[in-house]
């Protein structure tokens, strides 16, 4: 291990940080919002100094990457990130307790969207902003954006696909381009681009600015905290619709969109995990309006409610436009389900993903084939390639690792003694970055009740849902920090 | 004509063989000296050692006044660059190269003209194609169309069901219902050209010329079911198996392939989506059995190894599969395999040098040359289409006073639309299509040549 460099690698992460967290302190300055203010320039000088630290002691490395120092930066970046970004939600005194805050910013960062705040609008504007822009940067990632800004040639030689490998979703992580800080760029535009036209069309719909840019952080992180208690219900169903629309397409694979901006429209209407992720939301989207029959006033609002909830559930964002927990059993199975096939892989969404999802429907498919005609060489194909063993093996060791955790955290949760749906919905909103789950930490309730052991069980759920587990996983590991 | 040619392996060998007693001056280029030695001992060529695809091996043997390259090493690449080379050195040089890999058929096909070449052959390729045509056609054991598709050669077998097992050739068109030609025999390896009172025996092995409509009639007749083929086994999944299997899965064949190698049997799988790709050793018979192998149309062996080919298709054979085709790419055919039923046999490197010869023949003279020329009866004959031009004797002339070579045939004379196999009364015009089937040892290169 080279702790050295992770420690580099680390101040760059938390500078950046640090330079998200002025426009917030901005916001509780504009607002007049003293203690808040107060508490983000406390939260900037123990950054710095953070960073000066880092820097000073770990100046002097050189810059040499590989799969193991990508995973920890990633593990390890997420963590103090969290621990260093509540700080303001501390020390202003809006969340009492570290612990909370602490929640509260994993959730953001992981764009979770799950919250322990039981009055959203108490809060002030300076911290709430922050708590949305948390889900912006969450969502494309940290890494990748310092890979993007960080200089080409000289030490940015070092930072190659490792990071964007260990913080990006999806079973394979390509590059768009050849060179990863442009590939990094590309990935920034498309996602920058999209959430200002997101902004814009909020704002025609006469959202105020405040929450249109809030709504839109949430949105493109495919996050969820709302600034208001009853999250998107209140606000007009033209504002629902176009937060339906936007939440989906976050939820679609970034290369598809650079593949749009690069005229190759037929390679994107191929794509079968695209496909298969439009597929599931019109089907979810048909069943839970069947299921829905006169339980609202009519097929309209059915169906605007069913389409923004399942575009919600599905790309993990969490958003609620009617408690769902009050939907019958039926529809909340299929959003159950919903939880654990997630977004597209490469898009701001988590959960298991629908490319690995995809994948490991087939190899099943395969190997129920092959029991039949054991001789016969059959292979997995994605859009007409034939995928390696190896992507196989990693996708169900990935589906066994994600089993296992869903499991231990479930079991621990439920020292609590809240319901078995409320535990393995709570495990599946964190673990999968959604947010809400049903019953006591549904849509119009909050994660507040539980334990501080089950919030750090949930936390580090939240962690590992978001960066694919083994980054998180392998902090665990001796062997990653044994000097062989 | 001067005639070079890069790389002395099979096909070299092959060409060599055909072309130096064509009279031709052949140079041979190929950078091992034993093979080399091998060839200026039997054959009358001069041959440089060397890499065939530099400058100064091609300056030395003369590539300024060749009339015509053929790279034939197993390198497609330095076939390519050779002719390449040859062609910039001497830009009226005609080059021939031959290339094997897949990948790059299309290519070559488009950029023929950069790379300087006239021909490109893919031996596996036209194996691949014959095969698929025999698969097509069952019955025959080789089929060669002339004058565009109106006149057919097949080469039917005598086996003991035979209707035609001791008949004598003047009887053959009562017993057919039409009127056709049998221009060659093949008995005991020996090529015959028969007359009226000529009696098949069984292991003949006939070469009946036909126009293409009576051609049904006759099989009919003969009771040979012509039914068409629906599922396929190929053993051994080399570059034939893969053109063949690429083929017959657009036709709505279902084909099968088994593969030794794991690697090759993954390519091949993600190649050709909707063949069953078999791992395993083909001459396993639990192996064949398990697989259908009597439920197959037809099973084509075409594993590197003679010898496991002819052993897989006699187990074929007696499985009751209805048609077997035998790769047999370095065995001599010798009268031992000749005998046995291994249906039609295949050999690619054949099929490729008898293209090059088609070839340099056509290019040997431009008027009046044969149209095309099909080696048959394992190359002991060949049969000729010759376009009758106002030059040509005996024009108008009744065949019975014309005075043909020993052992030549016009096998068919074709009148614009109308084909027949001639007998003492017809004649042959200027404009007619005549196919003129010869076992003599000298060449014939144009029309004229058949007449005493």
């Amino acid at each position: 291990m080279n702790y050295k460099m992770v420690g580099r690698f680390l101040a760059q992460i938390l500078a950046v940080e640090g330079a998200f967290m002025v426009p917030a302190a901005v916001v509780s300055f504009v607002c007049g919002e003293v203690q808040a203010f107060q508490a983000f320039l406390w939260s900037l000088s123990i950054i710095c100094l953070a960073v000066m630290g880092l820097y000073l002691f770990c100046r002097k490395t050189e810059s040499r990457f590989y799969a193991k120092e990508g995973l920890v930066c990633a593990g390890i970046s997420w963590i103090v990130m969290g621990l260093l970004g509540c700080l303001p939600f501390f020390l202003s005194g809006e969340i009492p307790s570290y612990l909370d805050a602490l929640f509260e910013i994993v959730s953001g960062f992981t764009t979770t969207g799950a919250s322990i705040l039981p009055k959203v609008e108490g809060m002030s504007k300076g911290l709430l902003y922050w708590r949305s822009f948390s889900h912006w940067l969450g969502g494309m990632g940290v890494l990748v954006f310092l890979l993007a800004i960080i200089p080409a040639g000289g030490r940015g030689r070092g930072y190659t696909m490792h990071i964007l490998r260990a913080e990006s979703p999806g079973p394979n992580v390509g590059k768009l381009v050849p060179k990863m800080k442009d590939t990094a760029k590309i990935l920034y535009l498309i996602y920058i681009l999209l959430t200002v036209l997101n902004v814009v069309f909020l704002l025609i719909g006469k959202m105020p600015v405040f929450d249109a840019v809030c709504t839109a952080f949430g949105t493109a992180g495919t996050g969820g905290f709302g600034i208001r208690n009853d999250s998107i219900a209140g606000y007009s169903p033209y504002l629902q619709n176009v937060c339906t629309v936007f939440m989906l397409l976050f939820g679609v694979n970034f290369s598809c969109y650079y593949l749009l901006l690069m005229r190759k429209f037929k390679n994107v209407f191929r794509d079968e995990e695209l496909r298969m992720y439009l597929g599931v939301v019109i089907g979810s989207i048909v069943l839970i309006v069947w299921n829905l029959k006169g339980f609202y006033g009519t097929l309209g609002e059915t169906v605007r409610h069913a389409a923004f909830q399942v575009a919600s559930i599905m790309t993990t964002t969490g958003f609620a436009t009617t408690d769902f927990d009050l939907w019958p059993s039926f529809s909340k199975a299929v959003l159950l389900s919903l939880m654990v096939v997630g977004a597209c892989a490469g898009s701001t969404g988590g959960g298991l993903k629908c490319g690995r999802a995809l994948l490991l429907l087939k190899s099943l498919r395969r190997n129920i084939r092959k029991v039949l005609h054991p001789q016969k060489v059959q292979i997995v194909r994605n859009n007409g390639q034939m995928v390696d063993e190896k992507v196989l093996e990693n996708t169900n060791a990935y589906l066994a690792a994600y089993v296992v955790i869903v499991l231990l955290s479930f079991i621990v949760i439920s020292l609590d003694g809240f319901s078995i749906t409320t535990n393995i919905s709570a495990v599946l909103a964190c673990f999968n970055n959604i947010g809400p789950g049903f019953d006591a930490v549904g849509p119009t309730c909050n994660f507040a009740a539980y334990s501080p052991l089950s919030k750090i069980v949930l936390i580090a759920d939240m962690l590992a849902g978001r960066l694919e587990i083994f980054p998180i996983l392998i902090l665990f590991s001796r062997s990653t920090w044994s000097h062989s | 004509m001067k005639i070079l040619i890069a790389g002395d392996g099979k096909v070299g060998a092959f060409l060599t063989r055909e072309l130096s007693a064509a009279g031709y001056d052949i140079t041979l280029i190929d950078s091992k000296q034993k093979v080399l030695e091998s060839s200026i001992e039997r054959y009358d060529v001069m041959a440089i050692r060397g890499n065939c695809a530099s400058m100064d091996i091609l300056e030395q043997a003369g590539v300024k006044d060749a009339d015509l390259m053929i790279a034939a090493t197993s390198a497609d690449e330095i076939n390519l660059l050779s002719c390449l080379t040859a062609h910039s050195m001497n830009p009226d040089i005609h080059t021939i190269a031959r290339i094997r890999n897949p990948e790059y058929s299309e290519q070559i096909y488009r950029m023929r003209g950069r790379f300087g070449l006239s021909l490109a052959v893919n031996p596996e390729k036209q194996a691949a194609i014959e095969i698929e045509h025999l698969l097509k056609y069952p019955g025959f054991l080789k089929r060669d169309t002339f004058a565009k598709g109106r006149v057919e050669i097949v080469e039917l077998r005598i086996n003991g069901e035979s209707k035609l097992k001791d008949v004598a050739l003047n009887d053959l068109n009562t017993i057919a219902g039409c009127k056709v030609l049998v221009c060659i025999v093949l008995r005991k390896g020996q090529a015959i050209a028969p007359d009226g009172n000529f009696v098949l025996r069984e292991g003949d092995r006939i070469f009946v010329t036909a126009p293409t409509d009576n051609m049904t009639i006759l099989l009919k007749n003969l009771g040979i079911i012509t039914h068409k083929v629906k599922r396929v086994m190929i053993c051994g999944g080399g570059r034939i198996s893969f053109y063949l299997a690429w083929q017959l899965r657009r036709s709505g064949v279902k084909v099968q392939i088994i593969e030794k190698n794991y690697e090759r049997c993954l390519e091949l799988t993600d190649k050709l989506p909707d063949v069953c790709v078999v791992h395993g050793d083909a001459s396993s018979q639990s192996l064949l059995e398990s697989e259908g192998i009597e439920k197959c149309d037809a099973l084509i062996t075409m594993t590197g190894m003679d010898e496991q080919n002819i052993i897989i298709s006699l187990y074929g054979n007696s499985s009751g599969v209805s048609q077997v085709i035998t790769k047999i790419a370095h065995l001599e055919h010798t009268q031992i395999i000749e005998n046995l039923p291994l249906g039609s046999i295949i050999s690619p490197k054949d099929l490729c040098a008898n293209a090059i010869v088609r070839y340099v023949r056509a290019m040997h003279n431009q008027t009046g040359a044969a149209i095309t020329v099909h080696g048959i009866a394992d190359g002991h004959a060949e049969a000729l289409e010759f376009l009758v031009e106002p030059t040509t004797r005996y024009c108008g002339v009744p065949l019975k006073d014309v005075q043909v070579k020993r052992n030549v045939l016009i096998a068919s004379i074709s009148h614009k639309a109308r084909t027949e196999i001639p007998d003492g009364e017809s004649s042959f015009d200027a404009g007619d299509t005549v196919i003129v089937v010869s076992s003599r040892e000298e060449v014939i290169y144009q029309l004229n040549d058949i007449f005493e």
